[in-house]
């Protein structure tokens, strides 16, 4: 069971667009945007409070991949793998960080909940590939090395 | 203040155009995604900070006595990303250009630049020995005709102010007050815009289409869904110039008769959402939107929707199911979008390029438009390039620019002088084009000929070091996962394909598979829903046609020759480099690699799983890649 303060948080969404069907995307980023995750729950509650069915609300979130049904961890690494950054070796830079983190295409968070790390296929910062994000910061021109270093430093960070 | 009519619209437009001249000094940092991403809003800051401290200096627009007016303005993107953070010291018609702006630097630009004439030549842009002082000599900007991307890198991205002075919403004035809703239609029919978004159908007739309609529940729908990888010029534009796009969705509006426009941003582009936000709420503020704008009968609405991660949403039928809260997958068609499209009511459907490009052409007419780009299709087209080429960044050139001028002069050829291989256009739904393409006048219909399509206007640039069997496996594993699954030929051809491509880039191709997938391709070409599947197979396609001895390589000779194939390399050690440390020995995980002791080693090929720990490994640098 989630606590009572999620259903708060997300009346208050919900209340923002509006109970209606077409509120059911909007509104699930909004609550994935604050929780980094779609709790299953919520889903099941916005279905209900807009009108929709659970299969239908069930049906499009898991259509987008942006929505998670399993909690991310705090910093979101997202490797662009777009075109520019693959030509100008961005896999590189995904496996140094899959074996800093200890992470792989399967098991894409750790376990202390820290990093979760993803592919992106553009994040439209091509002049300055290869890059990736970090919690929607955009860091340039990345290298294994440099990859590596500002793991390491969000580590010292959060300890 | 709320603007009641035109008068008030003109007052502002003028007090606007006075403020901007009476700068004595305007700091222009760009703010574009690539820019923000080197830390160009440490350095706005930075100038803040300096300028609020000196004596005299008055920022922003204040009343002030005398002392020297000096604005820090956060700019659209200025074109050239890689040498970011950008910065433009502008005064009156002087403008000078620096690159790569550090924080230490700023102190040295406000003393030098700023208070004094004087310019710093170590920030200047250089190209072999010669200097570049303005941006408009330096060739990547100086062989560019900018519509579109005008006011990038000239005002501030978020002020509405800035863009009334720049020209702002003369369009749409001139269009509510002096022509009709079909006046507007029939200038933009006129003007043989065609839609920016890859299929370039005319925007005229679907606006045509729309306003005929009996329905009179409308929609104006933007695609901002720009997904294409390697393609960034719709978010130059939301992000650089939003009320120019705004104001195109309102000049859409007006004439098809509709109230509700709905730009549907990719997930990705964060900035841009934030910067349509503000925009949309500065016009509501000013009574540019909402009910009965400039006391007129036009009511008009905004709303933006942000893309969830699937890339088939930028097909039409797709968008607008996914605005309504659906999956975002496509439908057969017809009924087309003009006539039953977001809540199956007629909508126009454009994307962000062609309605930026509306408020010029209602300004300075169809025949202007005419004279600029080729025939068939007039006008500019904004391209980004990246990949390995020396200035990777935001162009916009007119249609029919050759390849050749946007890679050699523009462009300033490719990275290191390396050789020139093939450019791909059009994103993963594109294909390649190669050196004999290199003439060929860049338009909607020359690329077709060629299995490609000017898509939205990604192009990447790939010299000597990119194996082109490689390539296509990328863009269609990128299709693969992008499927949306509801047609077979696109949900299973294009896994069948990318299956083949992974066992060729694997070294366990066989010659019949090349039949095979050209066979699965044309298949899925012909068959497949809608545009994502129907362009899928292009780029097998195109590098099929240019490229199969590179194929046959991989198959035939087991043979990767630009190296990239992990299972094709071929690890050796150089007798002459190799100490006989035996460290390479030790450290391989299957012993596939021999040798006495202070004599040369050998790898066995056979053994060799060709994971590369030697390599990464050896102290002499004695193994190398065949």
């Amino acid at each position: 069971m989630l606590e009572q303060s999620y259903y708060d948080v997300t009346d208050g969404i919900i209340e923002q667009y509006g109970k209606k069907a077409s509120s059911l995307i909007p509104v699930m980023q909004d609550i994935q945007a604050k929780y980094r995750y779609l709790p299953g729950e919520l889903l099941t509650y916005v279905a209900r409070q807009i009108g929709v069915t659970e299969a239908k609300a069930y049906s499009v979130a898991t259509f987008y991949e942006n929505f998670s049904f399993e909690p991310k961890g705090k910093y979101i690494i997202k490797v662009c793998d777009g075109t520019a950054c693959h030509v100008k070796k961005s896999i590189p830079v995904l496996e140094a960080l899959y074996s800093e983190l200890g992470l792989s295409k399967k098991k894409k968070t750790t376990d202390d909940m820290l990093f979760t790390v993803e592919t992106v296929s553009c994040l439209g910062a091509c002049g300055l590939a290869p890059t990736m994000t970090i919690n929607d910061e955009v860091y340039p021109k990345m290298t294994p090395e440099k990859a590596v270093a500002v793991i390491r430093e969000l580590r010292g960070d959060s300890k | 203040m709320i603007l009641k009519d035109k008068n008030d619209l003109l007052e502002v437009q003028k007090a606007a155009e006075k403020e901007i001249k009476s700068y004595d000094c305007r700091i222009l940092v760009c703010s574009g995604t690539g820019c923000v991403a080197s830390g160009s809003e440490k350095i706005y800051e930075k100038f803040q900070e300096l300028a609020r401290n000196i004596p005299g200096v008055v920022l922003e627009f204040a009343p002030h006595d005398g002392g020297a007016h000096v604005g820090i303005k956060k700019t659209g993107c200025q074109g050239f990303c890689e040498l970011g953070p950008l910065v433009r010291i502008q005064k009156k018609d002087v403008t000078i250009q620096y690159i790569k702006v550090q924080q230490d630097d700023c102190v040295e630009i406000v003393e030098k630049s700023v208070l004094k004439d004087e310019v710093i030549e170590r920030l200047l842009y250089h190209q072999g020995e010669k200097a570049y002082r303005h941006p408009e000599d330096i060739p990547f900007i100086a062989k560019q005709t900018r519509i579109v991307l005008e006011n990038c890198g000239k005002y501030d991205a978020q002020s509405l102010n800035e863009y009334m002075a720049s020209g702002g919403f003369k369009a749409l004035e001139k269009a509510l007050f002096e022509m009709k809703p079909e006046d507007v239609v029939e200038e933009v029919d006129k003007s043989g815009l065609r839609g920016r978004g890859g299929g370039g159908f005319p925007a005229g007739r679907k606006w045509k289409q729309v306003s005929s309609q009996e329905e009179k529940e409308r929609y104006v729908v933007c695609n901002g869904d720009e997904g294409d990888p390697g393609a960034f010029m719709d978010g130059s534009v939301m992000e650089g110039d939003p009320y120019k796009l705004l104001e195109g969705m309102m000049i859409a509006g007006y004439a098809v008769g509709s109230q509700n426009g709905y730009i549907y941003v990719r997930a990705e582009y964060p900035l841009s959402v934030a910067r349509l936000r503000y925009a949309i709420k500065e016009l509501e503020k000013a009574g540019l939107l909402g009910d009965h704008i400039l006391g007129t009968d036009f009511s008009f609405h905004l709303h933006i929707n942000r893309g969830a991660g699937a890339f088939v949403c930028g097909e039409g039928s797709a968008l607008t199911a996914s605005i309504e809260g659906n999956r975002g997958m496509p439908r057969t068609k017809p009924p087309r979008t003009v006539d039953q499209g977001l809540w199956a009511k007629p909508t126009v459907l454009n994307n962000v390029e062609t309605y930026a490009n509306v408020p010029k052409i209602i300004l300075k007419g169809a025949d202007w438009f005419r004279t600029i780009g080729s025939e068939k299709s007039p006008g500019t087209k904004t391209f980004s390039i990246t990949g390995a080429i020396e200035n990777t960044g935001l162009i916009e050139v007119p249609m029919g620019t050759t390849l050749r001028e946007i890679i050699y002069d523009i462009g300033g050829g490719l990275k290191g002088g390396a050789e020139f291989k093939a450019v791909q256009i059009g994103g993963p739904s594109g294909g390649c084009l190669t050196k004999e393409h290199l003439d060929v006048g860049l338009d909607f219909d020359s690329v077709k000929k060629y299995n490609a399509i000017v898509g939205s206007g990604g192009l990447v640039v790939m010299d000597e070091n990119t194996c082109m069997v490689e390539v296509a496996r990328f863009f269609m594993s990128f299709t693969q996962r992008e499927s949306c699954g509801k047609c077979t030929p696109c949900r299973i051809g294009t896994k069948r394909m990318l299956e083949i491509l992974e066992r060729i880039v694997a070294g366990k191709g066989k010659v019949e598979d090349l039949d095979r997938l050209e066979e699965i391709a044309e298949f899925v070409k012909t068959n497949s829903l809608c545009g994502l599947g129907k362009s899928a197979p292009l780029p097998v396609i195109s590098t099929l046609r240019t490229f199969r001895d590179e194929y046959m390589e991989h198959i035939v000779d087991k043979r990767c020759k630009s190296h990239t194939c992990q299972a094709l390399k071929q690890y050796r050690i150089d007798p002459d480099k190799c100490k006989g440390c035996t460290k390479c020995a030790r450290e391989c995980p299957v012993g596939a690699i021999t040798g006495e002791k202070k004599q040369p080693h050998q790898i066995d090929q056979t053994k060799c799983i060709r994971c590369g720990a030697c390599m990464e490994g050896c102290n002499f640098g004695a193994v190398y890649v065949e």
